[in-house]
Parts: C-alpha cells; sequence; structure tokens
C-alpha cells in the first residue's frame, strides 16, 4: 500500500462534507417528523413518537394523500410500462444502421436537454388551442413520458451495445422466427436489467414536478400535491409525508441498482 | 425473411418511441413557435401576425428577468464545477477499488432520483428564521439577530439549486475522468512533471469534454427553472421560467410562448458557444 499524500487527506475531508451537504437537509426532515405530537417545524425537537408519520394516514384539513399518491402510482405505473415497452423496441431498432437514426437519437437527447418549462408549456399550449382539458392520465402521461423515455432509451442502448448476438444467431439457425427469438432469448436475458430500468423509470414518474406541473388538470400528482401543502401545512405532519415518500422512492432505486449491478456482475462472469 | 423486411425492420421498431417524441416534444414545441406570434386580448388568444408579444420581452421588466436569470446561472455553474471537479477528481483518482468508486458514486446519485420538491423543503428547518444554523449562530454569540437572508432569498435558491443539479455536473466528468489512462499520468510524473503540472497538463485537458456535458446539463436545467426560485426564492426572486409560469397561470399563453422562444433560442446560443470551445464527440 502506498503512503497517502496530504491531496488525498484533504480531498476526502472535501468529499465528506460534500455528502453531508447532500444528505443532511433529508436527514433533519427525516428527524423532525419523528416528533412528538406537540413538535413544531424547527429545531429543537420535541419528543420522539410515531405520531406524525400516523397522521400522514389520517384525513388532513388542509388535503388528502391517499388518492394523490393512487394518482401517482397509477401514473408512474403506465409510465413505466410505455416506457419500457416503446425503448426496448427503439433500442433493438438501433442494432441495425438505418437512415436517418442520427436524428432520431438528437431528438432523444433534445427530449433530455430541452428545458422542462418548454415541454410543460407545449403540452399546455397544445391541449389548449385543441379544446382538450389537460389531465394528469393524457397531457401529464404525456409530459412525463419526454423525461422518462430518453433515459430509459440510453440505457437500454447500453444493455444491448454489451449483449451478445451468438445466442440470437444460434436461435435463428435452428429455425427461430425474430417473434419468437425475443420472447425466449432476448427478452428472458434483459429480463433483470428491465426490471432495474423499469424501477428507476418509476421513481422518475413518481417524483416528476416540473413538466407536469403546468398540465396536471384539476387533480394533482402527489408531488404537486405537496408543492401545494408547502404554503399552507405548518405541522410535522408535511415532513412525515416527505420521509416516506422519500423512503419509498429511495429503496425502490437501491432495488433497481441492486438487480442491475448483479447483472453486470454475472454477465462478466460468464464472459 | 424477405429483404424488404429487414430494411424495414428498424422502423417499424422505432415508430412508438418517434411518436410519442413528435406528440409531446415536437410537435407542442413548434406550437409554442406559432402561437408566440398569436394575439392575446386579456382573455383569449387568436390566430394572427404580430410581433407585440416579443416586443414586450425587451422592456425593462422582462430584461432585467432574463439578467437575473443569467445571474443564478452563472453562480450555480461556478458553484457546481468548483464543488463537483474535486468531488468527481477524489471518486476517480483517490477511491482505490472500483467496487468502491461505483457505490460511492451511487451515494451522490440517490438524492438525485428521489423528490425535488421534498430536497428543498428540507432546507427549511436547516435555514429559516428559526432554523438550525441561526440557532446555532446566536447560540455562539457570533450573531445578535437571526439572519434573513438564508431562506426565501438569491442565496437560497443557488443554494437549492446547486444542491439538486450538481450530480449533473459530477456525473459527466466522473465519467470523463475514469477514461483518462493511468499510463499517462505515470509517463508524466517519470519525466518530472509536478503534480500541479500532471493536472494541468495533462487531466485538465483530457476531463475537458466531461466539463463540458456537465455545463449543457446545467445550463438547461438552470434556464427554465421556477421551483426552486419559487420555493427557496420567497417572492422577490425572479426568473424566466417563473415569469412564464406566471402567464400561464394567468392564461397569457402568447406571452409566455414568446418568452420561452427567446429562452430556447437563448438556451442554444450558450449549448453552441460551449460545443465551440469544447469538443464532445470524443465522449459520444
Amino acid at each position: 500500500m502506498q503512503k497517502r499524500s496530504l491531496s488525498f487527506y484533504v480531498l476526502l475531508v472535501f468529499f465528506c462534507l460534500f455528502v453531508l451537504f447532500l444528505y443532511g437537509p433529508m436527514i433533519t426532515i427525516f428527524m423532525l417528523s419523528l416528533q412528538g405530537p406537540d413538535g413544531g417545524l424547527t429545531f429543537p425537537m420535541r419528543g420522539f413518537s410515531f405520531y406524525w408519520l400516523g397522521q400522514v394516514f389520517q384525513e388532513q384539513r388542509v388535503g388528502n394523500f391517499i388518492e394523490p399518491f393512487a394518482r401517482s402510482l397509477t401514473l408512474g405505473i403506465a409510465v413505466m410500462a410505455i416506457t419500457i415497452t416503446a425503448s426496448v423496441l427503439a433500442s433493438m431498432g438501433f442494432r441495425q444502421r438505418f437512415r436517418g437514426s442520427t436524428i432520431i437519437f438528437y431528438m432523444t437527447v433534445a427530449s433530455l436537454i430541452v428545458p422542462s418549462i418548454l415541454v410543460s408549456l407545449g403540452i399546455g399550449v397544445v391541449f389548449q388551442v385543441m379544446g382538450w382539458p389537460t389531465n394528469w392520465f393524457s397531457s401529464g402521461l404525456g409530459a412525463h413520458l419526454t423525461w422518462t423515455l430518453p433515459i430509459a432509451f440510453l440505457i437500454m442502448l447500453g444493455i444491448f451495445n454489451r449483449f451478445n448476438p451468438s445466442y440470437e444467431e444460434a436461435a435463428r439457425d435452428l429455425g427461430a422466427s425474430d417473434p419468437k427469438t425475443f420472447w425466449e432469448i432476448v427478452l428472458p436475458l434483459i429480463a433483470p436489467s428491465l426490471l432495474g430500468v423499469g424501477l428507476l423509470t418509476f421513481t422518475l414518474s413518481y417524483d416528476e414536478f416540473t413538466r407536469t406541473s403546468l398540465v396536471s388538470g384539476q387533480s394533482n400528482t402527489l408531488p404537486l400535491e405537496i408543492f401545494g401543502m408547502t404554503t399552507n401545512v405548518t405541522s410535522p405532519a408535511l415532513y412525515a409525508l416527505g420521509t416516506l415518500t422519500t423512503l419509498f422512492s429511495a429503496s425502490l432505486i437501491l432495488i433497481a441498482f441492486f438487480t442491475y449491478s448483479a447483472v453486470v456482475k454475472r454477465q462478466r462472469g460468464k464472459a | 425473411m424477405s429483404e424488404t423486411w429487414k430494411t424495414l425492420k428498424p422502423y417499424a421498431l422505432i415508430t412508438p418511441q418517434t411518436l410519442i417524441f413528435l406528440m409531446f416534444l415536437v410537435f407542442p414545441i413548434l406550437m409554442i413557435g406559432v402561437v408566440s406570434f398569436w394575439e392575446f386580448n386579456g382573455y383569449s388568444m387568436t390566430p394572427a401576425f404580430t410581433l407585440d408579444n416579443y416586443r414586450g420581452i425587451l422592456t425593462g421588466v422582462t430584461f432585467k428577468t432574463y439578467l437575473n436569470t443569467f445571474k443564478f446561472l452563472g453562480m450555480v455553474w461556478v458553484a457546481t464545477l468548483l464543488i463537483g471537479y474535486p468531488v468527481a477528481y477524489f471518486l476517480a483518482f483517490h477511491v482505490p477499488k472500483l467496487e468502491w468508486q461505483i457505490l460511492l458514486f451511487l451515494l451522490c446519485t440517490i438524492p438525485f432520483w428521489t423528490s425535488n420538491i421534498i430536497r428543498m423543503i428540507s432546507w427549511v428547518p436547516l435555514l429559516g428564521r428559526e432554523g438550525l444554523v441561526n440557532q446555532m449562530l446566536m447560540g455562539t454569540g457570533l450573531v445578535q439577530q437571526p439572519l434573513e437572508f438564508l431562506l426565501y432569498s438569491d442565496f437560497a435558491v443557488v443554494l437549492g439549486m446547486v444542491h439538486l443539479y450538481i450530480i449533473f455536473m459530477i456525473a459527466p466528468i466522473f465519467n470523463s475522468l475514469m477514461r483518462i489512462e493511468r499510463s499517462l499520468v505515470t509517463a508524466a510524473e517519470d519525466l518530472g512533471a509536478s503534480g500541479v503540472q500532471v493536472f494541468k497538463e495533462v487531466i485538465l485537458p483530457l476531463s475537458a469534454p466531461g466539463i463540458a456535458i456537465g455545463s449543457i446539463f446545467i445550463v438547461t436545467l438552470i434556464m427554465g427553472e421556477f421551483v426552486t426560485v419559487r420555493l427557496m426564492g420567497g417572492g422577490q426572486s425572479a426568473s424566466v421560467g417563473k415569469l412564464i409560469q406566471t402567464q400561464i397561470g394567468s392564461l397569457q399563453y402568447p406571452l409566455a410562448a414568446a418568452n420561452a422562444m427567446v429562452l430556447l433560442a437563448v438556451t442554444m446560443l450558450i449549448i453552441v458557444s460551449i460545443l465551440r470551445v469544447l469538443d464532445i464527440r470524443k465522449e459520444l
């Protein structure tokens, strides 16, 4: 083991401070959501209990989280299903060279880097001009797809880059049709990665705010409901809700990451 | 399998995704362009061709809002670069094992996948007038009055944005640092380069594409930003995104559209200038 330089220790301290900066605020609201019933919005903590976590599930004076949660859940699942289907198909298309692939690729990247407010405004304008009412399941769904689809597509391209085509060739040599090769060879091989991509897509949709904000219509998704509450909720119930929803997404992400890394490890082991 | 099918297959496969982008990205943005020339009479919009909506942007107030947005962008860009680069550098060059590098990198990415709103609310108990920071400052006698500028101020907006978006700077820089051949560093050292020289002559130029990609992300994220400005900025802070959102709130779609077109043009201009300075093709 070589002797560590001074710069190592300086950067180590810097890195630790950065992680504290990243997680510190979140930890404070976790702590504050565990206060006793007479807890407030700031430190010091008044007592310790799970009272406020329980309050989240009670009827609130200012709104109710259950319905927005159900909406976000439904929307997330729909977005996930559409994103997975479309991105798997498209990334399989990209395994072969074709005219116009560059422009399609740039359109995908553009979807990621166009300022979100343009997507939201644009969809809003289209619905306004057409005289359609905006709704979380129509305009909101479209807005989510412009965010989840390019990310899923880029990950899928990476997955197919590492995919060994000899299995498919073998299947085809044995006389399997394209659909049969897909269902029996390709899909089982990419299924674990799809689970990871699916969970990431779901969390992106579940937490999405900017693109949805202008086009969600009458009924709010959960992030919009929480945003509305920031101005008029003055109890730690807000923090408790934040804690619960963050733990929910964080656990999905961890499952996604671990599934994905397990797949990569297994593929490396085989190669 | 026929030849025709073979040529057509990729097109069939990309159709669903392409349709989604055409419907929810390309067509809406074209519509913004069209509507930005429409007339607005205070209640509704009518198809027309007028430049009034654009003229309004050049007036004092709106112009100032643009300047303010650039100010946020400049400060966030400098902060994310100055904090992000050392973090990425530490991960890429000082963490010994690949497993640890990935694990620590993931540690930095996890918050990105959780709710932005919650991440912003989290600052309130820390920075508020009765927040932890003020309590500590008062407790140690450093200040007599609670500091007001910590929350609901431009400072809070920049802090919030850095907190939310810094991962977009770290990830591309980390990626390009990881691709640098370690033998180049060793060669430079063998030839007698000092640590500073190695960094300036070898590592920094090779990681420039990563900086460019990170900067592009920061530009596009900050230019249209309105949530942080609303939540952390209190009433006073202004940004183009917030302006557009307010205009939509009062159904002034043509005005909002004109602002959005200018915003898009400005954003693209900044991105093109970044690309002229730094070549990112090697990274793609």
